[in-house]
């Protein structure tokens, strides 16, 4: 009998040790208040990392159960399957979900914004001194200015009959595709025409610049400054001078489990909230990067850490620096609260790029994405007042995007008109219906 | 009615594992399988091939590759759908959970995709079965080695019987509440510090 249940143990044990993918537990009913967080290794997880971390989720009495991932493409389905409760996911995913684009859309929402900051596009130190003989660029140029050199850049090769360059993104969904697009269409690069753009998974992106088999890419930190200190890129422009108020990560959700879970969710907003406070404070940078460069986290050298939460780049081999204020932002200026006038924007830049139509649907689709009530329930009077909600983004001097366009979410198709640079045929299919 | 047979590509960086799954498919009568460790150049594989279903592994960064491509190829006219049937959530969540993802033209029966997911979602466990005994069939030999080592020293030491030597561990082992591995990993750690 005691031969026995020694056995069973022992085994239970290895199991429970040996597992690569450990068996998800559903979490389930209220009570228990463990959520499992899925999450790619990027700085800007480091709200659910933080809140995990230093007791701010304890203190909620939420267990944070965080899991690592490989892919947006995973996150998006193992939230969609019930193996996470939440997740860290690109900012454009939930409306993608909404909007019934990608492989396998399932109903996601999200309450709160993970911050903003941290993308930056670099190009390889060969096209860059390419650029530098055709444009007299000095360290000090401008992102438009960039973008402007290597227009010139592409449209000689292309008159020398080169191919395209090969430029890489982190997914298809997500704000470093339209941030990548925003700038090049601003320097009269056309994303679908003149270069080629592909995805390669973040933690590759500066390997894949080494070998060769991408010019440049966007992507989230800390992989611009692993790039830029390897010796293989230049950083040519940080999301602060694309557009400041962008939002970057956003934590996703089940419309379901959200509303089964409604004082978890609100427990949960309160536990991120704090803790992306503490994140912002720079006394707490030190901490906060230890934690992240740890291998079950980010897993990157502590010190590159250190200075991208302090925004302080090394934007080339030759170690020029460069201080991007606010690079990163996890709490100040309301960046956690999920502002339907950005999802509209984000929106606006999936119609602008040919990923769906603008229509009076696929508009409710997008708003219904973004829950700013789920926000105000758990931190009522420390949200933004409701009647900016649909305020024009990139008004203010401060939060300007680098073309100087201003978004009005009332005026969508007039904004994607405006372009100069967009998808060939828009298509607008239903607003004709409507 | 006789079907054409499905064309379908395997994505799995793990070539023990993809040859299992290659295996289950041909001895399902499957004749059209391709399997590719790599994704690198899966575009142009999946241009020529025109696969029916594709099943990747899911720890495979490149996921997010492939959706790119399918959102290219979208408007090329071969939509592709992940997984056939998303009412049966059932056998999709035994999918993600063993590690499997798959992508499926659009239009295709349920009823002939269904097999394929199965066979994979049970070979990719059968895998990982197959790993966890290898495992643990590794440590207990070298918890039995170490058993071993741990009698010699002790009958070298206090000169008893190997029964003895085995008793001594055994009894120490319950009295401690451990497993008798432990308990010799101790003495042979002991030894180690003590004998020179």
């Amino acid at each position: 009998m005691n031969a026995l249940t020694n056995i069973d143990e022992s085994k239970a044990n290895k199991l429970a040790a040996g597992e690569a993918l450990p068996a998800p537990a559903i979490a389930g009913h209220e009570g228990s208040r463990t959520v499992r967080a899925g999450f790619i290794p990027l700085v800007d997880a480091a709200v659910l990392i933080a809140a995990a971390e230093f007791g701010f989720a304890q203190k909620e009495g939420i267990t944070l159960d965080l899991v690592k991932d490989v892919s947006w493409a995973n996150v998006r389905d193992r939230l969609a399957f019930r193996q996470f409760d939440v997740a860290h996911m690109l900012s454009p995913m939930p409306l993608a979900a909404m909007l019934g684009l990608g492989s396998n859309p399932s109903p996601t929402i999200t309450p709160f914004s993970l911050g903003r900051g941290g993308n930056a596009i670099t190009l390889s130190s060969r096209l860059y001194a390419e650029m530098q003989k055709e444009g007299d660029l000095d360290t000090g140029a401008t992102a438009l200015a960039n973008a402007q050199a290597l227009a010139t850049v592409i449209r000689r090769a292309r008159a020398d009959g080169r191919p395209p360059l090969t430029l890489g993104v982190t997914y298809p969904f997500s704000s470093h595709n339209y941030e990548f697009r925003y700038w090049l269409a601003a320097g009269g690069i056309d994303p679908d025409r003149d270069v080629k753009l592909v995805v390669v998974p973040p933690p590759m992106t500066s390997d894949a610049l080494a070998a060769g088999a991408i010019e440049g890419f966007c992507v989230g930190a800390p992989w611009n400054m692993v790039a830029s200190e390897r010796g293989v890129g230049r950083i040519v422009a940080t999301k602060q001078d694309i557009w400041p108020s962008a939002p970057e990560k956003v934590l996703g959700m089940r419309p379901d489990w959200a509303d089964a879970n409604p004082e978890t969710v609100s427990r949960l907003i309160v536990a991120l909230a704090a803790a992306a406070r503490w994140c912002d404070a720079a006394e707490n940078r030190a901490a906060l990067a230890e934690v992240l460069s740890e291998p079950r986290y980010v897993a990157a050298p502590v010190d590159i850490l250190r200075r991208v939460l302090a925004g302080r780049f090394t934007i080339d081999p030759e170690g020029n620096q460069r201080v991007v204020d606010d690079y990163f932002v996890f709490h100040t200026g309301f960046a956690n609260f999920p502002r339907p006038s950005q999802a509209l924007w984000i929106y606006s830049q999936m119609v602008r790029w040919g990923q769906t139509a603008l229509s009076a649907d696929g508009l409710e689709a997008c708003t219904s994405a973004y829950r700013p009530d789920l926000y105000r329930r758990a931190l009522g009077r420390l949200a933004p007042p409701a009647m900016d909600d649909f305020a024009a983004e990139g008004a203010m001097s401060d939060d300007r995007f680098m073309d100087g366009h201003i978004f009005d979410p009332k005026l969508i198709r007039d904004y994607v008109e405006a372009f100069p640079v967009k998808a060939t045929s828009l298509p607008h299919a239903s607003l004709d219906d409507i | 009615m006789p079907h054409r047979d499905l064309t379908i590509l395997v994505i799995d960086e793990n070539a023990i594992r993809a040859s299992i799954i290659e295996e289950g498919l041909r001895e399902a009568g499957h004749g059209n399988v391709t399997v590719i460790h790599e994704v690198h150049g899966v575009a142009r594989i999946i241009e020529t091939l025109q696969p029916d279903v594709i099943v990747i592994d899911i720890e495979n960064p490149n996921r997010d590759m492939m959706e790119h491509l399918f959102q290219l190829t979208r408007t090329v006219g071969r939509p592709i759908a992940m997984f056939v049937d998303r009412s049966d959530t059932a056998s999709i969540e035994a999918a993600v959970e063993a590690g499997v993802s798959a992508y499926v033209i659009d239009g295709l029966r349920k009823e002939r995709v269904k097999p394929i997911l199965d066979m994979a979602v049970s070979r990719f466990n059968a895998f990982s079965r197959l790993q966890r005994e290898l495992a643990e069939a590794k440590s207990a030999l070298e918890e039995r080695k170490l058993v071993e080592r741990a009698k010699g020293i002790l009958m070298k030491m206090r000169g008893l019987s190997e029964e003895e030597a085995f008793a001594l561990l055994r009894q120490t082992a319950m009295n401690e509440k451990k497993k008798i591995s432990e308990i010799a990993q101790s003495v042979v750690t002991a030894a180690g510090l003590l004998i020179r």
